[in-house]
């Protein structure tokens, strides 16, 4: 482990594997020069830093895109096998979640489009699961990717503020397509100048706050994930920082605590999604 | 916490998922539910039209048995009715026959009463006829005579 002091080890912990491009002439934090821009992974918190965007996580990716892969395939597996006699028990697990997701669309979700639905099952059980990562013990699988000489290794896609913004960039553009594809340019326009105030002059105005209005969607959608994901995780490193025979009297009752908060997260962001895209399919 | 391509790489992730599950995921697993609604709801119907059905039914069959027993009793009594009317008709015909055959034995006896005080008549002409012969001591022409005699006779 590359950590000596807690503040080092909370830093480790919280820096994800980054592939990324170092531009010409950069100095490498072993004194070495790189001669040339050269794509490689980052071998430090600050080499990472300066990549800047020409970056990629590769935990945040690998990770989020298994988790993508168990839920489809484990629906698809049911999907395929769908019985309409009695169900299974792993049948019975996911249409109790298709059936949730369902319930949840139904209230919230006003127009008719066969799109949503699936939508939001795919945002709460990735989430979902996504966050459920959280509860694996904060050093197991980065020990295991140290021995693999791997020096960063944060397995929790929600912790990173691109895995949640990535999946709100997502919904947000839907919520412009469909606004656009709903209301037609004209009426998105007319909507955005005419409320929530009414008249000619007032339309600066109300541009600017149902722009803005328009905007905090998606930033609203992924801070509110990454921040309680990012906060829960810092909590779990530092009870990890404590001795460890009596790490479990905090991180226990942490856990059990989360197991709630994953939840509860995973479905705020769907819900929230589905009311954005609501209101995107409401024609005035 | 740095913000780079892991952005777009996360969104183009996020969208395959979706058309993944738009397209293979979803469309089964919701069919399968709401064929299997479709089947319990046509279950349940069916169940309470059958039981409709008993119900109308059990009441036809009550029905028809009070029918059954209607038309019986009517049936007996038209039998009853009938066998009534034979017995009376015979009786009837019974009597009939009787009094015709006493009827007709009464003819038979005036008939032969009548044959019987005929030939008496004759015999009773011809023995007095026969008296007369004696008292007169000659013969009688009986052509002479036949007209007194029959005369004689109808008077007996």
């Amino acid at each position: 482990m590359a950590a000596d002091t807690p503040v080092e080890y909370i830093k480790h912990h919280l820096t994800n594997l980054t592939y990324g491009k170092l531009p010409e002439g950069y100095e490498r934090a072993d004194g070495t020069v790189v001669e040339e821009a050269t794509w490689t992974m980052a071998r430090t918190g600050q080499e990472a830093a300066d990549m800047g965007f020409m970056a990629i996580h590769v935990d945040t990716m690998g990770w989020s895109i298994a988790m993508g892969l168990l839920f489809l395939g484990l629906f698809r597996f049911v999907a395929k096998r769908a019985t309409t006699d009695t169900p299974s028990g792993v049948q019975n697990f996911v249409e109790m979640t298709v059936e949730f997701v369902q319930g949840i669309v139904r209230d919230v979700f006003h127009g008719r489009n066969p799109l949503i639905a699936p939508l939001a099952l795919t945002l709460f059980v990735w989430i979902f699961l996504m966050n459920t990562l959280k509860l694996i013990p904060v050093d197991y699988i980065p020990s295991i990717a140290h021995a693999m000489g791997l020096e960063y290794f944060k397995i929790v896609p929600t912790t990173d503020p691109n895995g949640t913004f990535g999946i709100a960039i997502g919904v947000f553009l839907l919520i412009l397509f469909y606004s656009f594809k709903v209301k037609g340019a004209g009426g998105f326009a007319k909507e955005l100048s005419f409320t929530p105030f009414n008249h000619w002059s007032l339309v600066p105005f109300n541009l600017i706050l149902e722009v803005l209005a328009l905007i905090i969607k998606p930033i609203s959608l992924a801070l509110r994930l990454f921040g309680n994901m990012y906060a829960g995780e810092v909590i779990f490193i530092l009870i990890a920082l404590l001795p460890f025979w009596i790490q479990w009297t905090l991180n226990v009752p942490w856990a059990i605590f989360h197991l709630l908060v994953i939840t509860l997260q995973a479905f705020i962001f769907t819900t929230l999604a589905v009311v954005y895209l609501s209101a995107a399919h409401e024609d005035h | 916490m740095n913000i780079n391509l892991t952005l777009i790489g996360q969104t183009i992730a996020f969208a395959i998922f979706v058309w993944f599950c738009v397209k293979y995921v979803w469309p089964p697993i919701t069919e399968a539910m709401s064929a299997r609604q479709k089947k319990i709801a046509d279950g349940l119907s069916a169940a309470d039209r059958a039981s409709l059905d008993l119900e109308l039914a059990q009441e036809k069959a009550s029905k028809e048995l009070q029918k059954a027993k209607e038309e019986s009793a009517a049936l007996i009594d038209q039998a009853n009715k009938r066998a009534a009317q034979i017995v009376e008709a015979s009786k009837d015909d019974a009597r009939k026959e009787g009094e015709k055959i006493i009827e007709q034995a009464r003819a038979e006896i005036q008939q032969e009463r009548v044959q019987a005080r005929d030939a008496l008549r004759a015999e009773v002409a011809a023995i007095a006829i026969a008296g007369a012969e004696k008292i007169l001591e000659t013969s009688v022409d009986a052509k002479a005579h036949s007209e007194m005699l029959d005369k004689l006779a109808a008077e007996l």
